[in-house]
């Protein structure tokens, strides 16, 4: 009766059943953005607690994973790499696609895991799968370390040191594959809370899909070999990256605007698609899950 | 009243949940739904929804857990939200900590909104406690600076300082309890969520608690919205109160009006029946039916649940076994109307039963020396096998002790207490 006498301002916010298509508050998750550097470090200090071998899990697996992809690859089904140590070439590729799948992998189960927590208190939901993304960097930043230091390395044994301007924008592809890893990761994360079956896919999705992304081969490898499944690779936007990330720290492989360009594109549409289902899923997931 | 006083307030808020499976059927009504509102019609299942009430069965797959709630809060002050398990008081609050969307109706804010749904959200067993403070303190939604400048007073209220550096999984349940309160209890939110924290901690963190939630209301002059089911608490701490039953606003007021009410109206009915017949389950063991009933001293039995003083109290557990049980035991726990307890009688403490048969029994319990004051009480049984509670009935019956001239001496004691007692007095010269 008297609600003309509110004005709209007068109130802080409102709890409503729908909100506006889409709705971001961006200044709600900076105003938590403490929260966000503690779930990080969180997930960095945990992981070694208990262990014997501790951070030294994180480049374990990289390496050995290199270690076994020379093997098959290259000395068994022998794919050439070029001027680059075929080690090298593997581990690039490894370390860039790992950071891929594991802020994949871990984003995409966000509201599975978080169930106990987010039925108990509110904070923007969208902190959980941005504090992995950038836990993972952190993983990646290690795993990027031993990456120099065998760079370093296979300099004193004679490799030609192949740097370019291009290098600089490294940091530009991490953020992509990132970004790509959480939009998808997002997107997924919000269907598991109805469909479970999407978890099983996603686990050995990502296996199938590293074969497709250039991991363990140049692009052009597979365009020349295969010329009628030449397409699989062209539409993958992984594929670009990991093969650009080798073209700037190794001067391995090419590079092609229009391919990363394309690359930018889908990532774009993907993390807005991920964010809009996202939102849409943390209002209600909880009568859900 | 004063607009401005008015710090939250809800609208027509209702809640509809849909029962059994989640994907059984969800495509088909979906498709339901769709068709209707191509036709312009009302979407079908928010039209079917039944009130929720748990103990009969509906016809519709969808209940209302929260139908129609308004309600408006003033600024400092503390609103106790009672009513039945599964009335709906839980949804409310989540709905209010922004953990689940209504499905009707809007809730207006003019401050932020903290809970404490349940303590201790987002401990990591593998941090220390103060990690976990910092961690759980951004979850409430401190910020890292707010924390540091509250950490020592966060850890002295929760009296963990030896353990602070101890990673929380070698805590016991206690200790992270109270950490987990201490850092809730510094959050500086308007408005305050608290739901059933009390029912853990010992006696004397509870007062604390309690003390402290007092400080946040009166003299902080922030907004706290209470739910528990401890009555003696709520009436302590509540300037009004709000009864809910099967998801409506049954009342909304003063507290102790609103407490009355809700032990009057829903748990039992005082001066009515004496016994209470409980629903039949497919159990190996339940508790059917439970009887009180006095005896005077001349051994004359009433069955009414208006109990003279002074007379005998006998009370009747009535149980059906499908199996045979060795060690049986039964309690009887008397509390006020309140709910503050005030007698405990346990078969366990006394005596042993062989009930090593199946088929109806009767556990009969005679409290000779129980002198209770007049009013109102409640009686909650239990029955355990060693230590495990088979069936458990909260509060199911009530009685009520009626005056007497208990010392035949025609005065009759009166005041606001649980308990006399038979007494001899003397005087002598010394």
């Amino acid at each position: 009766m008297n609600k003309t006498e509110f004005s709209e301002e007068e109130w802080l916010f409102e709890i409503a059943p729908k909100d506006k298509f889409f709705s971001l508050n961006l200044k709600e998750v900076w105003r938590y953005r403490d929260l966000l550097m503690l779930f990080v470090k969180r997930d960095v200090v945990t992981v070694y607690k208990q262990t014997i071998l501790g951070p030294l899990w994180y480049l374990i697996q990289p390496l050995f994973t290199s270690v076994i992809f020379t093997i098959i690859f290259n000395n068994v089904a022998g794919i050439k790499t070029g001027d680059t140590p075929a080690f090298l070439f593997n581990l690039g590729g490894v370390m860039v696609w790992s950071y891929f799948t594991s802020c994949l992998n871990d984003t995409s189960d966000t509201f599975k895991k978080n169930a106990s927590i987010f039925g108990k208190v509110y904070f923007p939901r969208l902190i959980v799968p941005l504090s992995i993304v950038i836990s993972n960097l952190v993983k990646f930043g290690i795993q990027f370390l031993i990456f120099v230091a065998f760079y370093v390395f296979y300099l004193t044994q004679g490799m030609k040191m192949q740097l370019t301007t291009s290098t600089l924008f490294f940091p530009i592809l991490v953020a992509i594959m990132g970004i790509l890893g959480l939009g998808l990761g997002m997107i997924i994360s919000s269907l598991v809370t109805k469909y479970r079956d999407l978890s099983f896919l996603v686990g050995f999705g990502v296996q199938l899909l590293m074969y497709v992304s250039a991991v363990m081969y140049p692009m052009a490898l597979l365009k020349e070999k295969l010329p009628d499944f030449g397409w699989l690779i062209e539409y993958n936007p992984l594929a670009y990256v990991i093969e650009t990330a080798r073209y700037m720290l190794l001067h391995e492989g090419s590079i092609s605007i229009s391919g990363l360009l394309y690359t930018v594109a889908v990532t774009i549409v993907v993390f807005f698609v991920g964010l809009l289902i996202f939102n849409k899923t943390e209002k209600s997931f909880i009568d859900t899950v | 009243m004063n607009k401005k006083d008015i710090i939250l307030k809800a609208e027509n808020i209702s809640k509809q949940y849909r029962l059994g499976t989640v994907g059984t059927g969800t495509l088909s009504h979906d498709l339901n739904r769709w068709w209707h509102a191509i036709r312009g019609k009302e979407d079908p299942y928010l039209k079917v929804g039944e009130t929720n009430d748990r103990s009969s069965k509906g016809n519709s797959d969808y209940v209302w857990a929260l139908q129609d709630i308004n309600f408006e809060v003033n600024r400092g002050e503390v609103l106790g939200i009672i009513g039945k398990n599964g009335a709906g008081k839980s949804t409310l609050l989540k709905i209010l900590s922004k953990v689940t969307a209504p499905t009707t109706g809007v809730i207006k804010s003019r401050g932020r909104i903290a809970s404490l749904l349940e303590v201790g959200t987002g401990f990591n067993p593998e941090l220390t406690g103060r990690e976990n403070i910092y961690l759980n303190g951004a979850i409430l939604g401190m910020t890292k600076k707010e924390i540091t400048s509250k950490l020592d007073e966060i850890i002295a209220f929760s009296g963990c300082e030896r353990y602070i550096d101890t990673p929380t999984k070698r805590y016991s349940s206690g200790m992270t309890v109270r950490l987990a309160f201490a850092v809730a209890a510094f959050l500086e939110p308007e408005i305050l969520v608290v739901d059933e924290v009390l029912a853990v901690g010992d006696a004397e963190f509870q007062k604390k608690a309690i003390g402290k939630m007092q400080d946040i209301s009166k003299s902080e002059g922030r907004t706290v919205l209470f739910v528990s089911h401890n009555m003696a608490a709520v009436r302590s701490l509540c300037t009004r109160g709000m009864l809910i039953e099967n998801g409506k606003t049954i009342f909304f007021g003063d507290i102790d009006e609103t407490i009355d009410l809700y032990l009057k109206s829903s748990i039992f009915s005082f001066n009515s029946n004496n016994y209470i017949e409980f629903d039949e389950k497919e159990a190996p063991i339940q508790i059917s039916k439970f009887e009180v009933s006095s005896l005077n001293l001349k051994g004359e039995r009433s069955n009414s649940s208006g109990v003279l003083m002074g007379n005998i109290l006998e009370f009747s557990i009535f149980v059906l076994a499908n199996q045979a049980y060795n060690n049986l035991k039964a309690s009887i726990i008397i509390s006020t109307a309140s709910g503050t307890r005030i007698a405990a009688i346990r078969s366990h403490e006394i005596t042993d039963f062989i009930f090593d048969s199946k088929g109806d029994f009767v556990f009969k319990a005679t409290a000779s020396d129980l002198k209770l004051m007049p009013g109102d009480y409640v009686v909650t049984i239990a029955l355990a096998e060693n230590n495990t509670t088979i069936d458990i009935k909260e509060e199911c019956l009530g009685f009520t002790v009626v005056p007497n001239d208990v010392y035949g001496t025609g005065r009759i004691p009166k005041g606001n207490l649980y308990v006399y007692s038979d007494a001899k007095w003397e005087l002598n010269q010394k």
